[in-house]
């Protein structure tokens, strides 16, 4: 069985539940996916596939890459990426996988690249409450004192400081698969996922 | 963006008929109850109506001298069904002043025209 897909986030939106209770649901367009290399612990040391998603025009690959996506079929792919596997000779290269891999109630685990949100303050990326709005204060959103004086007399590494925030690979685990709609290739998970819309995702199943 | 349109789409009810702040109408409830599943009704005067994917409107009305209002979101299927008893004519679409009319003055002029 193939441990992973990869899809991209479509955007949020709800859904009433059995019980009348209404749900928040991301939906991601996952697959399908095109097996393009089987990677065997014999011959690579670990057992995967490579899997490719999305269309790209031939005219924009590099011609490496357009003969190695050939070998899987005419496709060519917008991303390339790995999923763990357990048993690689179950699979072709050139083998679609779809969505219907994933159960309804099944918990699975949600990788992507969150937001850039550039540089920012120390509120924002660290969660620093900040000082006094009035009374005469004049530090709102400022970090205060970064250290002591005489000794060490230079600041620790490792303080929290303003800097770039967002951007940066996030998985939210445990996330349940509300509804599957094979016949357009999407998935609805509950809750939030990292990312902004058109992000690339990856989704593994749980491990136990 | 039309994926999303469409799932929110499938959820919309078309089963309702039509009614405005103002309108009294009956809301019936299915209530699952253990394994057994009955159907309670709430009768009261609609005061707001708000649109949207997560639409909903909220009916009011005075239970043995204390007000008692219930929000239910328009596309939920715990509503049976919804009834219009008497049709309202109010010069606002949210009829929240009614909060603070007692007996009276907290009726409403009907409506004969749709």
């Amino acid at each position: 069985m193939c441990k992973g897909m990869i899809g991209r986030k479509v955007g949020m939106t709800g859904l009433f539940g059995p019980a009348g209770e209404y749900v928040p649901v991301t939906v991601v367009l996952v697959g399908p996916c095109v097996v393009t290399q089987i990677k065997t612990e014999a011959n690579d040391g670990y057992n995967a596939l490579q899997i490719g998603f999305g269309n790209k025009k031939e005219k924009r690959v590099t011609k490496p890459l357009a003969g190695h996506y050939r070998k899987a079929g005419s496709q060519m792919f917008e991303y390339l990426r790995e999923v763990a596997v357990d048993s690689p000779d179950e699979y072709k290269v050139g083998q679609e996988i779809k969505v219907d891999m994933f159960k309804v109630g099944e918990r699975v685990n949600v990788t992507g690249k969150t937001k850039g949100r550039g540089f920012t303050g120390v509120v924002k990326r660290h969660g620093f409450h900040g000082g006094k709005k009035t009374h005469g204060s004049h530090s709102h959103r400022v970090p205060g004192s970064i250290g002591s004086s005489a000794w060490p007399s230079r600041v620790i590494k490792g303080k929290k400081m303003p800097g770039r925030y967002g951007y940066e690979t996030m998985t939210v685990r445990n996330i349940e698969v509300v509804d599957l709609r094979p016949e357009e290739n999407l998935l609805l998970l509950k809750g939030t996922i990292p990312g902004a819309k058109t992000g690339l995702l990856k989704i593994n199943k749980k491990k136990f | 963006m039309q994926i999303i349109e469409k799932i929110e789409k499938e959820q919309i009810r078309l089963d309702y008929p039509e009614f405005t702040s103002g309108d009294t109408v009956t809301v019936y409830v299915k209530i699952k109850e253990g394994e057994k599943e009955r159907i309670q009704a709430f009768q009261g005067v609609v005061i707001s109506r708000r649109k949207g994917t997560t639409a909903s409107f909220t009916v009011r009305k005075v239970s043995y001298g204390v007000g008692v209002e219930r929000i239910f979101p328009l596309n939920s299927p715990i509503i049976d069904r919804i009834e219009v008893s008497t049709l309202g004519r109010v010069r606002r679409s949210k009829i929240y002043y009614l909060r603070k009319l007692r007996g009276k003055a907290a009726r409403i002029k009907e409506r004969r025209y749709r």
